[in-house]
């Protein structure tokens, strides 16, 4: 059996255990999965562009995930009126300063001789300038927060189409990347993995705080839909060509319009999904691509050889990470909704490596083919486990407590379910399902 | 007066909170260095670790109070905890023969075993979840204060009262209890020995006749023993939610790293020094100042420099800023 004949098997039987859950269970679960499996296989390539072709350990997921669904907000949801002459203005001066405050600092760091001066200068400009940020940075946030606050009480967005919101969600997360990059890049592995943990951590409990940017855990609804592509349920009901479509599917017209909907996001989804696969695949064929596998496999031999690591790191984590952001768009697309409340690290931050580390690192198709298995698994082993624990505890008399523990814990499978597939992948098989060539 | 009333509030709202979150702190950053300075990972299992051990606690500590056993004024988890320690030393015993060892003997990269460490993550938070649930367990009871408030604002006539927990004088004990232990050993006993020999030079301690596995054995056990008293310390001063132990990583790891990765004295200074910068930080100084500032400069505002949900930040940027200065840390760590 060669290679290729393996690889397209192991999509067949992925593809096939989805098309399963649509047979035995409901199309509406397998399209979910199928969306979710796509989003999940892009944010896979972005981690894969890290870990795989660069051997950066970035466990910051999460954040530029959540970085990518805060751009939706700021670019397609309408503005709040009256928001940006209460204090909108006020807020980006602050911010201004801010931000000009930390350059001034640095910049002292680096220009002025070092010596007790230089100290209590840094000092003393980031004491003043925090006052100054705060003094102007406060009185306009509660102006905003003031605004209509049960259903608005933020900024609000520019009503751009949803669909630029997407790109707009890669450029955020890759501005934070450049940011983080400067500063955690030249730490060892494993420092790096803290530091980006750490700041995925930090950028959530800004969106849960800062209500005047996106609502904080108020939570963003209705944000638009990419409407000519997947229209609304509510009008495709209505519309007599579709039902007369639908009914030529055997589907009633309310079943029929949420498969349709989905679809139309899977549509886009795949459309991305190729695109960047594509790009990634041609990366690594690149000279640019032996590069980077040249500065991963020996970062001192590539140094000698005249490569600038620190460079080409950080051009790789913009990268990766501003993947991450267009996938976390596009998931807050899908939703509809903001919630920054249910932004968690083990879902979107370690979910997403053991992809990578399943399907195999190092190679776009295995990531990819990692995602969609994976996301199948994420989501069917709770049935699983609750026929499972159903199957257990059948031999024991109702109402017994260890019973009901052991059928309300079954949703708590996942977990180690995720844990127990990593360990085994890593033992058995470290270089994935589709290795590396 | 006033500066005394000052005072009293600052060690009310200061100082014993972040003496008591810094021995927590500094137990758990303990396990964590330890693990780097024998085995040479990053552990992301740990905060999980201390979810089991305490986890443990507490489902012994039901079982004794329905027992009707009590330990007077004292926390009942307190006499869980030696059977906390043993089970969950059980765990980390099997995880390491079934796990790690054979990535030790594969000699495999340090990056590998931090990867590793998240499976393990994965599966010991799926079995805490699994056994206990996700939500919020209370398990503290015995006496709430060593001294409270009222008594205190009554025994002294001052106008702020200065109140501690139980649970912080405990953890203060308990914690000292620990470190005094842990360093007796480390640098006594000719096993603690035989640990350093194998943290400072691995070679020369295989030359030496140290026995490799023995010595991971053996710290293995001295980590989960102190990652369980932190745990349990932990949940007795807050609550036990098995989450929070997860989100506890980044302080611990945070001290670990300040104080300097692989080296002790440096995590227990670590603990103490993230422990009160978070506390001083997230901290509203109105109270404070009011009694030591003239009534002209009488602040107006909270004087709070960031809001409590920004703990983690804090912790953060002073990782960040130890690892841009001085890279292993105030106290000199190892890099592997």
């Amino acid at each position: 059996m060669t290679e290729t004949v393996k690889n397209t098997l192991l999509f067949v039987v992925v593809g096939s255990l989805i098309l399963l859950t649509g047979f035995t269970q409901s199309w509406n679960t397998a399209i979910l999965i199928l969306n979710m499996g796509l989003i999940s296989a892009i944010m896979s390539i972005g981690v894969n562009l890290q870990w795989g072709f660069a051997g950066l350990f970035n466990v910051g997921v999460m954040g530029f995930v959540a970085l990518g669904g805060l751009a939706v907000v700021l670019v397609s949801t309408p503005p709040t009126p009256g928001a940006w002459s209460a204090g909108g203005f006020g807020v980006i001066l602050a911010l201004l300063l801010g931000a000009a405050t930390v350059v001034a600092a640095v910049m002292v760091a680096q220009r002025m001789p070092k010596g007790r001066v230089q100290t209590f200068t840094i000092i003393g400009i980031l004491i003043v300038g925090f006052f100054v940020y705060r003094a102007i940075f406060d009185p306009n946030i509660a102006a905003i927060e003031a605004i209509d606050p049960a259903v608005a009480g933020n900024i609000g967005g520019l009503n751009l189409p949803v669909l630029i919101a997407w790109p707009a969600g890669g450029l955020l997360a890759a501005g934070a990347a450049w940011l983080i990059g400067k500063t955690a890049l030249g730490l060892r592995s494993d420092y790096l993995a803290i530091a980006t943990l750490g700041i995925a951590e930090i950028i959530i409990a800004i969106m849960k705080n800062e209500d005047w940017l996106a609502r904080g855990v108020k939570n963003v609804y209705g944000i638009p839909r990419p409407a000519p592509v997947v229209g609304y349920e509510v009008e495709l009901q209505q519309d007599p060509s579709f039902i007369a479509r639908a009914e030529w599917f055997g589907l009633d017209p309310v079943t029929a319009s949420t498969l349709s909907v989905k679809l139309g996001y899977s549509l886009l989804f795949v459309i991305v999904l190729l695109a960047l696969l594509w790009m990634a695949q041609m990366a690594l064929k690149s000279p640019w691509g032996r590069m980077m596998r040249a500065i991963r496999d020996n970062e001192v031999a590539a140094e000698a050889m005249g490569k600038d690591v620190t460079r080409r790191h950080l051009q790789i984590f913009v990268l990766g990470s501003a993947i991450c952001g267009i996938a976390g768009a596009m998931m807050t697309t899908l939703d509809g909704q903001l919630t920054p409340g249910t932004y968690n690290p083990l879902r979107f931050t370690f979910l997403v490596w053991v992809m990578v580390i399943v399907g195999g690192s190092g190679n776009n198709f295995g990531a990819v083919l990692g995602a969609f298995l994976i996301w199948f698994l994420w989501v069917q082993v709770e049935p699983i486990g609750l026929w499972l624990m159903n199957l257990i505890t059948a031999g024991m008399p109702d109402g017994s407590a260890l019973k009901s523990h052991l059928i309300d814990s079954a949703a708590h499978m996942r977990l180690f379910t995720m844990g127990l597939i990593l360990l085994i992948v890593l033992r058995f098989s470290p270089r994935g399902l589709i290795p590396e060539k | 007066m006033d500066f005394l009333n000052a005072l009293v509030a600052l060690s009310n709202f200061v100082l014993v909170p972040a003496i008591a979150y810094g021995s927590q702190l500094a137990l758990g950053a303990l396990g964590v260095t330890l693990i780097y300075g024998i085995l040479r990972f990053s552990n992301f299992a740990h905060g999980d670790t201390m979810a089991f051990g305490a986890m443990i606690a507490v489902l012994v500590t039901w079982g004794l109070q329905a027992a009707g056993v009590s330990f007077g004024p004292l926390p009942t988890a307190l006499l869980a905890l030696p059977f906390a320690i043993l089970g969950c030393i059980v765990l980390v015993l099997i995880t390491d023969r079934l796990v790690y060892r054979f990535y030790r003997e594969q000699k495999a990269k340090p990056v590998i075993l931090v990867i590793v460490s998240m499976g393990v993550m994965f599966i010991m938070n799926g079995l805490v979840r699994f056994i206990i649930g996700p939500d919020d367990q209370r398990f503290s009871d015995g006496a709430r204060f060593i001294v409270s408030a009222r008594d205190f604002k009554a025994m002294t006539g001052l106008r702020e009262g200065l109140a501690i927990k139980t649970s912080q004088g405990i953890t203060v004990i308990v914690a000292v209890v620990a470190v005094a232990l842990l360093f007796w050993f480390l640098n006594k006993t000719r096993t603690g020995k035989s640990m350093r020999a194998y943290s400072d030079n691995e070679d020369l301690a295989l030359l030496s006749g140290i026995n490799p596995e023995r010595v991971v054995m053996i710290t293995w056990i001295i980590v989960a023993a102190l990652a369980t008293t932190a745990g349990v310390l932990y949940g007795l001063d807050k609550s036990f939610k098995p989450f929070v132990y997860f989100q506890l990583l980044l302080p611990i790891f945070a001290s670990a790293i300040v104080g300097g990765l692989g080296n002790p004295i440096g995590a227990i200074a670590g603990g103490f020094i993230i422990a009160f910068s978070e506390v001083t930080i997230t901290y509203a100084w109105k109270k404070v100042l009011t009694y030591v500032a003239p009534e002209s400069l009488e602040p107006s505002g909270l004087v709070q420099f960031l809001s409590t949900d920004y703990k983690f930040a804090v912790s953060f940027v002073i990782l960040l800023i130890v690892l841009l200065f001085k890279p292993t840390g105030l106290f000199k760590g190892k890099a592997v």
